[in-house]
């Protein structure tokens, strides 16, 4: 049986000002097993981040719906993990304070807290800043605190959306090793928003290329890279081949968002 | 050499900053003691201070300081007690704010001055009214302003908590109080500030202690140098708790320096 499910799933955004509507997303069907990591990847304003949103539950679906472990999704919950793109730890909270957060809202004793808070403190490597403000941080170290943030509920399926968007190379290909390494040795099941193409291949069991906006899935990718992986495989003869063949596909749907911008 | 936006070394800050007091009081000092103003009108810096002295020593004028810090305080306390709690629930619920926000919005610019004959009528001329005009001057100022800020709560630290399994109830305790705790704090601050312009005009009327009402009384006896002391006085300990409120909030909420 699959984890997650999502059956004939759209999205619809009413006009704005009596404007047209905007589809933002056509049907999507797609099935996750347990502990895979998806990686969607899409060009700017393909609906990703709709999706992703509908999955946490943040947003109704216009059609369809989501199923998590066979149960339907109406609301958000601390089953469904997410990281966002944007910064959005909680500024009045330490560190270690931000990564308990969600245990402290489900009523856990304090002590039971401190321990998976040190443990996902040492996990994400941010030892030694426990008691800092986030606007003490970098932003590579803002979102591990996030990630951290997001797995200390343990959730059932982590989401995320382009965590990694806003930091510069080296620091970005520092935190995906780090997130894998850390799904090699938890399992989990992840979908991962991107529209960077070696990040989705590198961190894949399975890329989705989505096509441009209205957003739908136009291939699936299984990504078959040995585990543990390491920055070198980018290199490697099988991560060139798959990086060719997604780049084309990207390139198609990229080409078609601009010459609907231009019409 | 004035290039905008720049910022002003601190030293120089302070020297300018003083310089300014040093003028104003030059002048004052120039046009009446220089003989340019008629005496009566308008008492010289020298005598002022002497008045004031006399004031203070002779004429328990500090009793009349502390009456009219304790009337400010009480006003505002009472009034951050009534309007902080209305001003979150109104920025967090948006059917209360559908609710309240008109009269509200109607009741804020009704002048509390105007209603003081009214409140002497209603609550005498004592200690009561003059809590009330302060607090009917304060109160709805403060809600509006508290609903403003918390219904701008940044959403994606609201929608952050859900994901993390807030409830309804949770996100108003443990994000939206906690993220508005620091502008609520600036508002209140800003607020106690007006708080002192109606405490004055409330001891105008029909008072027989306070700072407002020495003032109202030296008035009479054309005692300029008494009302310009009191005038300097309520400008001093209005400094001084603008100051003490600022350190307060500095500490209770470090998160939110830049
Ligand atoms: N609340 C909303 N109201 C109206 N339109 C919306 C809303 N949210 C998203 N959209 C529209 O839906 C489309 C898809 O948006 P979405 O944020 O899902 O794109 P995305 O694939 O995540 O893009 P990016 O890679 O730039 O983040 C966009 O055209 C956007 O303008
Ligand atoms: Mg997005």
């Amino acid at each position: 049986m699959s984890k997650l499910l999502i059956e004939g799933v759209s999205r619809t955004f009413a006009g704005v000002r009596g404007g047209e509507p905007v589809r933002a997303l056509r049907p999507v069907e797609l099935s996750v097993s347990a502990n895979d990591f998806i990686t969607i990847l899409g060009p700017s304003g393909c609906g990703k981040s709709t999706l992703l949103r509908i999955v946490a539950g943040l947003e109704a679906p216009s059609t369809g719906r989501v199923l998590l472990d066979g149960k339907a999704v109406t609301r958000p919950g601390p089953d469904r993990g997410m990281v966002f793109q944007s910064y959005t730890l909680f500024p009045w909270l330490t560190v270690a304070e931000n990564i308990g957060f969600g245990l402290r809202e489900q009523g856990r004793p304090e002590r039971e807290r401190n321990e998976i808070v040190a443990s996902y403190v040492d996990l994400v490597g941010l030892r030694g800043f426990e008691n800092h403000w986030p606007k003490q941080l970098s932003g590579g170290m803002q979102q591990r605190t996030a990630i951290a943030r997001a797995l200390a509920n343990d959730p059932a399926i982590l989401l995320l959306d382009e965590p990694f968007g806003a930091l510069d190379n080296q620091t970005r290909g520092l935190m995906q090793e780090l997130l894998l390494g850390i799904w090699e040795r938890r399992k989990k099941t992840v979908l991962f928003v991107t529209h960077d193409i070696e990040e989705a291949i590198f961190m894949a069991s399975r890329v989705i290329v989505m096509s441009a906006r209205p957003g739908r899935i136009k291939s699936d990718v299984p990504v078959d890279l040995p585990h543990p992986r390491h920055y070198t495989l980018k290199t490697s003869p099988e991560f060139s081949a798959l990086k060719a063949q997604l780049t084309e596909d990207i390139r198609i749907e990229a080409m078609r968002t601009a010459q609907e911008q231009s019409a | 050499m004035l290039r905008p936006l720049h910022p002003v070394a601190p030293g120089t800050r302070t020297v300018l900053g003083i310089a300014f007091f040093v003028l104003f009081v030059a002048f004052w000092a120039w046009i009446t003691l220089g003989g340019h103003v008629n005496r009566i009108f308008l008492a010289d810096p020298l005598s002022m201070l002497k008045d004031g002295w006399r004031l203070l020593t002779e004429d328990r004028f500090w009793l009349d300081i502390l009456i009219t810090i304790w009337r400010v305080f009480g006003g505002f306390v009472l009034a951050s007690i009534v309007a902080v709690p209305i001003g979150i629930a109104m920025g967090a619920w948006k059917p209360v704010e559908a609710f309240l926000e008109p009269f509200v919005s109607f009741a804020r610019y009704l002048p509390a001055s105007a209603f003081i004959p009214l409140l002497i009528l209603w609550a005498g001329i004592g200690e009561l009214e003059k809590l009330l005009v302060i607090f009917v001057g304060s109160v709805f100022q403060i809600i509006l302003i508290i609903a403003v800020k918390v219904g701008a709560t940044r959403r994606d630290l609201v929608e952050a908590a859900y994901t993390l399994g807030a409830t309804d109830n949770g996100i108003v305790k443990r994000v939206i109080m906690p993220a508005n705790a620091p502008e609520i704090a600036e508002t209140l601050r800003l607020v106690l500030g007006w708080a002192w312009t109606y405490v004055i005009v409330a001891e105008l009327i029909g008072s027989s202690s306070g700072i407002g009402y020495m003032i109202i009384n030296s008035q009479s006896r054309l005692a300029t140098g008494q009302i310009i002391f009191g005038i300097i006085v309520i400008g001093l300990i209005g400094l001084l708790s603008d100051f003490a409120f600022k350190a307060l909030n500095r500490w209770l909420y470090p998160w939110s320096l830049a």
